[in-house]
């Protein structure tokens, strides 16, 4: 048997996950109360999966940086959640959203993951419901949904522009439930700094305690990892400050193989960025792509008069506009997937059509979709005759019901008013679909060791589609996990108290320490940020939007550089044995300085276009898809799982082949 | 532009601390507070000083980390923000700007600006939830029909986001809407009917316990609030206790 063992259970699709439920090996009551369970992170999938072990019956131990599970960065999360409810009747079914998740991901996710995701996926909502979470409903009383990018129905559940928060606090209440009664013990303000393997299997970590410094052993039957995607290997990102691939770039150098790095979201719908100070990016919603249209000018000198603030958008006249996404995607028109959306943007920039200053921003318009609302308004209100400014008015208090807190965040970050004018949006990296290479089980290549969550790789593909996120974090948190980890953890019921005191995690901790150590002690000349900030330029213009050989080959040779005067000069005030956030943050991107050679490792093997992977020398050359990016089936349908061996270059590639029974392979056309 | 800063400075819980003085300049107008901060930490770094130690995560307005008390007003002179949503333009060329902790004694300090939350978790462990199992047999989510309306305004008490500034805000230093957004949110909605009683008894309870003061209707707290829970969540909760109270 390969190493790579997916462990899909054998069966018809639709049978596997319920078939597979009945035959595995559950644990007694009474024995749960002796297995300890670790989660680190508690996000979405973290704090779902704390909260469903402990209600089993597990003592869980659950990690976070932040100081309270409520903050991790699942809480950001705007637009919605998908599920294959089809109370819209519009003729949504669990084989329609697997289909599409698979189509979105552009064939490279595993099928029996993606089934099993779609299966659950309706008891999320049923379970947030009976939790409290107040998403929208409609005058009737029921649940209300909208559309996302990439689909032909309407299946996402939301709570305003706030869908993430809600459902993170909903997973919250649900652990302050078993944090009351004891069977999760909470660990805010700790960072996991290694996991520690005993005869092979994962058997605890090393985590330091952010406020005194201190460095803990931490003992466990099983190690989950929950801590989220590395998106902040680009400096500049949506995610949160605070986002780290530490946990996962930790379990991998322990033997956790890492799967397709390369596979990054690159969102369409984002702030632009203002200048060099910047420290984040901010998202908004693709929710918003429902009823704004995205455009550019049809003519240079109208985009330079704009420019030169000669200009205003709401002058330029319907026709002299180019609404490219609806002319370049009639089918799916402004919610083609985030990646088609975000290299069309790109495409438009790169002529010399991008609207602000730096020549990356093109319009996303509200103004049609004001003007519907307020003719639907007004005919309901029975008024005849309305002025324009009437149907402006009741347009955009419909606009503002909807989007009201996104409107707001925009202005208060751009300072423009978007009722009246329309925002200005670019590309920015937001989510990673690659990831820790788990299998069925959700368990790593190491015994033991599960990985959930945007941290784990599995059923996004080489492109997520919007609102999967949340519902596939809760699933594996919720409904997946509790199942599989029981299959392992029956095996464990005579094992008992694991100690903490063995050679291992000795050796664990020693290690960890004197990491620390270096960096307190290393007094280089520069910040911490100066070297990210390195890093992410480097990651940006070689393994951003678009890639191509030459680039990548120079990406990790310089980050390979960078890596190198890093540990040299990289200067961390502070002691060791207090709160010190220089020290975490170096700990953080020294990490990230591997993983990003590794990323582009992967672009540079991945000789192929796919979702979010978009290599130059791989396009349709002629007919209607010219310019499109080309997958390559033959040659590219695996996942590309890497093996640690030191350095990030030497790691070594493991494949596993991906069989689609049930789908028929295609290229994704949004035409 | 360029500020004068006026910062909390404290090396732990037990240090004294005191208020210490920096200067920033070429400050642009389309900063945010906090790259404002990150900036005077790169050059305090550089010039091999301690950084100012500062809650924040996701820089939009949502994780509910940051809590800086900013010209005496928690998350500054801006409304409906948090901190890390306060841009640079709010100030001008030559301000000097005084930054603090949030200040309660259920926050107490840990380091500069940084403040120990953990009372607000606690309060929640005590009845911040509906229990029910995670089991995949739940009933269908549309068999309780629920108001639009009742959902909407649990929705409004639900966009809590737990950061503080009612209690920083608060001369009594109250944590009630706080709690009183919580205990609404469930209150609305038929799922928190069954344990309603206990939960707001215990929640109250709870919110005493850790020394937050009583509310006298100032209502600092509504309108400093970045997500503007209003009052009313306030007045519903103090409703749902009396209730309980009597109902025993």
């Amino acid at each position: 048997m390969s190493v790579l063992d997916s462990k899909v259970p054998k069966g018809p699709l639709k049978d596997k996950w319920t078939d597979y439920k009945n035959h595995i090996d559950l644990v007694n009551p009474a024995n749960k109360r002796n297995i300890d369970v670790i989660i680190v992170g508690t996000g979405l999938a973290g704090g779902s999966a704390a909260a469903t072990l402990a209600e089993l019956g597990y003592n869980v131990k659950a990690f976070c940086y932040q100081d309270s599970p409520r903050r991790a960065h699942s809480i950001a999360a705007q637009g919605g959640i998908n599920a294959a409810k089809n109370y819209q009747g519009d003729g949504d079914s669990t084989y329609r959203l697997f289909y599409d998740t698979i189509k979105g991901g552009d064939y490279r996710s595993r099928e029996a993951n993606v089934y099993r995701l779609a299966e659950v996926s309706a008891n999320i909502i049923d379970q947030c419901v009976a939790q409290g979470v107040p998403f929208a409903r409609d005058y009737g009383g029921q649940l209300d949904n909208r559309s996302f990018g990439g689909v032909l129905v309407s299946r996402t559940f939301y709570a305003k522009g706030q869908t993430g928060q809600q459902l993170l606090l909903g997973a919250y209440s649900a652990m302050n439930r078993q944090i009351a009664r004891g069977k999760i013990e909470m660990f805010n303000r700790h960072e996991m700094l290694d996991v520690v393997k005993v005869d092979g299997k994962a058997r605890g970590i090393i985590a330091r305690n952010l406020v005194t410094g201190e460095i803990e052993r931490h003992s466990a039957h099983a190690v989950v990892i929950a801590s989220g995607g590395y998106g902040n290997v680009y400096f500049l990102s949506t995610n949160a400050m605070g986002s780290n691939a530490t946990a996962a770039w930790k379990i991998h150098k322990k033997g956790a193989f890492f799967a397709n790095p390369c596979y990054t979201q690159i969102h369409p719908t984002c702030i632009p960025r203002s200048g060099d100070y910047q420290s984040k990016l901010t998202l908004m919603s693709e929710s918003l792509r429902n009823d704004g249209r995205i455009w550019v000018p049809k003519k240079m000198e109208d985009v330079l008069a704009i420019r030169e603030g000669k200009l205003q958008p709401t002058q330029i006249k319907e026709e002299d506009r180019d609404y490219y996404l609806e002319r370049r995607y009639p089918a799916f028109g402004n919610l083609v997937p985030r990646d088609v959306a975000s290299r069309a943007a790109k495409e438009r920039c790169d002529a010399g059509y991008g609207v602000n200053a730096t020549g990356e921003a093109v319009y996303l318009d509200f103004k049609s979709a004001i003007e519907r609302y307020g003719n639907e308004q007004a005919k309901l209100q029975g008024l005849n005759n309305p002025s324009k400014e009437k149907i402006t008015e009741l347009g955009a208090a419909i606009v503002k019901a909807k989007y009201g807190n996104l409107f707001q965040m925009y202005e208060k970050i751009v300072d423009q008013d978007p009722y009246k004018t329309p925002m200005m949006i670019y590309p920015a990296t937001h989510y990673t679909m690659g990831g820790v290479w788990v299998d069925y089980n959700l368990m790593t290549t190491v015994e033991g060791l599960y990985c959930i969550g945007e941290a784990n790789f599995s059923d996004h593909g080489a492109n997520r589609l919007g609102a999967s996120a949340l519902m596939q974090g809760l699933a594996d948190g919720y409904f997946v996990l509790p199942y599989t980890i029981g299959d392992y953890l029956s095996k464990e019921i005579r094992t008992g108290k694991i100690p903490t005191d063995s050679p291992e995690f000795e050796e664990a901790e020693k290690e960890v320490t004197e990491k620390i150590n270096f960096f307190i002690n290393n007094k280089g000349s520069h910040s911490v940020d100066y070297f990210h900030k390195k890093l992410g330029k480097i990651m940006w213009d070689k393994c951003g939007m678009s890639r191509n050989a030459a680039d990548l080959k120079e990406a990790m040779a310089e980050i390979k550089a960078v890596r190198e005067e890093f540990y040299k000069e990289v200067n961390v005030p502070g002691a060791a044995n207090e709160m010190n956030p220089e020290l975490e943050k170096a700990g953080r991107v020294a990490d990230f300085l591997e993983l990003g050679e590794l990323f582009a490792k992967d672009a540079l093997m991945r000789e192929e276009s796919c979702g979010g992977h978009f290599r130059e020398e791989s396009v349709e050359l002629d007919g209607e898809q010219k310019g499109e990016a080309k997958r390559n089936d033959d040659d590219f349908a695996y996942v590309a799982a890497w093996e640690y061996k030191g350095e990030p270059a030497d790691a070594v590639l493991h494949k596993e082949q991906l069989e689609f029974k049930d789908i028929e392979l295609k290229q994704r056309s949004y035409k | 532009m360029n500020l004068t800063l006026k910062i909390w400075r404290q090396q732990g819980p037990q240090d004294k601390g005191k208020m210490v003085d920096y200067k920033v300049s070429d400050i642009s107008e389309h900063m945010s507070f906090l790259e404002m901060m990150d900036v005077l930490n790169e050059q305090l770094i550089n010039k091999g000083e301690e950084p100012v130690a500062f809650d924040h995560d996701c820089r939009e307005g949502i994780c509910g980390m940051c809590s800086m008390y900013i010209n005496g007003e928690a998350h500054g002179p801006d409304r409906g923000v948090t901190t890390c949503q306060l841009h640079m333009r709010m100030f001008k060329d030559g301000d000097t700007i005084t930054i603090e902790p949030f200040r309660a004694k259920a926050f107490p300090v840990i380091k500069d600006l940084v403040v120990d939350r953990s009372s607000f978790d606690r309060i929640q462990h005590a009845g911040g939830f509906i229990s029910v199992n995670t089991s995949g047999n739940t009933q269908d989510a549309n068999a309780i029909l629920i108001d639009k309306h009742d959902a909407d305004t649990a929705m409004d008490a639900a966009t809590c986001i737990g950061c503080g500034a009612c209690v920083a805000s608060c001369k009594n230093s109250s944590a009630m809407l706080f709690v009183g957004a919580k205990v609404s949110q469930y209150a609305l909605l038929p799922q928190g009917q069954v344990e309603a009683v206990d939960r707001v008894k215990n929640m109250v309870a709870q919110m005493d316990l850790e020394g937050f003061g009583n509310c006298t209707n100032t209502g600092a707290c509504e309108v400093e609030c970045p997500k503007g829970i209003s009052l009313e969540n306030i007045a519903r909760m103090n409703r749902e206790f009396l209730s309980a109270n009597i109902k025993g």
